[in-house]
């Protein structure tokens, strides 16, 4: 410590920051789906032709109300993206190292972010072949999708 | 008349409202604001690639998201434009008006799109509110938005029995209002003959400020859509002026060193500087409608004397007199105003938007029964931020001088 930092007083403090999210109709029946039948929803702007997944209410880009056009994607997908995370956080879903990789599913046009096990970081490569592992229990979220595997 | 010096004339083209709840679950924050998007675009009769740039405003504390801009892109069709996103508390609603304006006067921008929204009902606002206080010396000692001052200094001023009854009769005509506005998020059907009863029985928040003459906490949004006077000429067949606009503020409510109770009041230094640059000597006679930013009735009460710069009991007069009300010589909040519907980031937008939709005579239940011309419209944030404007039908100021 310098000098000129003596006795300059630092209060330590917490925030709480309480909050809800409300899905809305459409992120609700993507994530009651995923749970009660294990399908992975998206949805298709007829006027762009793109799927969207996490679904939306409105194409961005078109401006046209796309929530009643849903279509069942695959379980499965490929790897269009990678990092491996190396320190560890109390946020963190998992111990560190592990593999958040982007996965487009079959039938998406949006790849989503999730987790990768049953495969050591260094040999995660674009173009991998992987598949969704879903959740034994109630979560109610992205994470009722535990994580994505290799397709052996 | 005297004019305030502008770039460029700017107008209001396009108004969309979304209806204001505490129960807003079917949606979540960009398809909350997409449905206000939606309707202003409606309203202005052009499509979202016609705008040049988004202005987007809220609390970002009080849903507890970090730049919420970004994920509504979704909603808001801000992808590829330009897009700005201004925070200033209560006031951000007037103050994303005012900076629309701003750049649109400016040349930067032709076609400008404003968006304010709220979602009360997923955060905590005033954990929200709290944090805002310094954390040395204030935030252990800061209690949010409620306040018995304004109540306390009224009841000084002019007796009990009269201050009450006032600011009790001003919510009872605000809730007739409110019942008028489908927007509306709390019309209770109150009258008159209950206001000895509310004065005794609503419960006490602090002091004398009671349960019902607060505002709600309110979910809903508001966009609107501005443009230069080329473009506003051909797009709209009733652009709303905005005259001029001003924003006055002081920081000192949430530091250590209190208020000096002697200094003008932001309300009343704003109205003053507007007015006075606009050659406006008599804002009663003036305006038609005024949009106050409403927080609570007695706040409601006191600010008609500060923005009218009215002297003595003038202010109570007014209320007792029902000159307040929408049938009377000065309508205030004819939408029901704060009082009714608090989705705070677009609250002070909506009560531009209200007061020009009284401009255009596009108001329906509650358009007053009237020509307006001239309307107030006036902003407010915790730190005592003021913003004010005022909207003209007709561009006739502009052969001043």
């Amino acid at each position: 410590m310098t000098e000129e930092h003596k006795h300059c007083h630092i209060k330590e403090g917490k925030l709480a920051l309480p909050y809800q999210y409300f899905a809305g109709r459409v992120g609700s029946k993507f994530i009651v789906s995923l749970r009660d039948k294990k399908k992975i929803l998206g949805v298709k702007c007829e006027k762009c032709g793109k799927v969207f997944i996490p679904p939306r209410k409105t194409c961005e880009r078109c401006f046209e109300n796309i929530s009643e056009n849903w279509v069942e994607l695959s379980n499965e997908g490929e790897v269009t993206n990678f990092t491996v995370v190396r320190t560890d956080d109390k946020h963190h879903p998992r111990k560190a190292p592990y593999v958040l990789a982007m996965i487009k599913l079959g039938g998406a046009d949006t790849p989503i972010t999730h987790i990768l096990e049953g495969v050591e970081p260094d040999s995660v490569k674009i173009g991998m072949k992987v598949k969704a592992v879903f959740a034994d229990k109630a979560v109610n979220t992205m994470l009722q999708i535990d994580r994505f595997e290799p397709v052996k | 008349m005297k004019k305030h010096k502008k770039n460029r004339n700017v107008a209001i083209i396009g108004i969309g409202q979304t209806h204001h709840s505490s129960h807003r679950e079917d949606v979540n924050q960009p398809e909350m604001i997409h449905e206000a998007v939606e309707l202003a675009l409606k309203d202005a009769g052009i499509g979202i690639e016609d705008v040049d740039a988004l202005v987007h405003g809220n609390m970002e504390l009080f849903e507890m998201v970090h730049q919420p801009d970004l994920w509504h892109v979704i909603g808001t069709g801000g992808y590829g434009k330009a897009c700005y996103r201004v925070t200033t508390g209560g006031t951000t609603g007037a103050t994303i008006v005012g900076v629309g304006d701003n750049i649109v006067a400016s040349g930067l921008h032709d076609i400008v799109m404003i968006i304010g929204f709220e979602k009360q009902q997923e955060g905590h606002t005033t954990g929200g509110i709290t944090n805002m206080a310094d954390p040395l010396w204030a935030r252990n000692l800061q209690t949010g938005a409620l306040t018995g001052a304004t109540a306390a200094k009224t009841i000084k001023e002019f007796g009990e029995d009269r201050a009450k009854r006032a600011a009790m009769r001003l919510r009872v005509t605000l809730d007739k209002h409110a019942a008028l506005n489908p927007h509306a998020h709390r019309s209770f059907g109150l009258d008159y003959d209950q206001i000895d009863d509310l004065m005794a029985n609503s419960p006490q928040l602090v002091g004398e400020l009671r349960l019902i003459h607060m505002c709600s906490q309110s979910d809903g949004a508001v966009a609107i859509i501005l443009a230069c006077e080329e473009k506003a000429k051909k797009i709209s067949k009733k652009p709303v002026w905005i005259r001029d606009h001003v924003t006055v503020h002081r920081e000192e409510t949430f530091n250590m060193f209190g208020i000096n109770e002697n200094q003008e009041v932001t309300h009343h230094n704003a109205a003053r500087k507007l007015f006075g640059r606009n050659g406006i000597t008599n804002p009663r006679e003036y305006f038609d409608v005024f949009e106050m930013y409403d927080p609570s009735s007695w706040w409601g009460l006191d600010w008609l004397r500060e923005f009218l710069q009215l002297e003595g009991d003038e202010h109570l007069k007014m209320v007792e007199n029902d000159e307040v009300s929408i049938n009377g010589s000065f309508p205030l909040n004819p939408s029901g105003g704060v009082i009714s519907t608090n989705p705070i980031g677009a609250t002070a937008a909506l009560r531009v938007a209200e007061a020009a939709l009284q401009v255009r005579g596009d108001a329906g239940a509650h358009q007053i029964p009237r020509e307006v011309k001239h309307a107030l419209a006036s902003g407010f944030g915790g730190t005592f931020w003021t913003v004010l404007f005022m909207l003209e039908k007709d561009l006739d100021w502009q052969e001043a001088e």
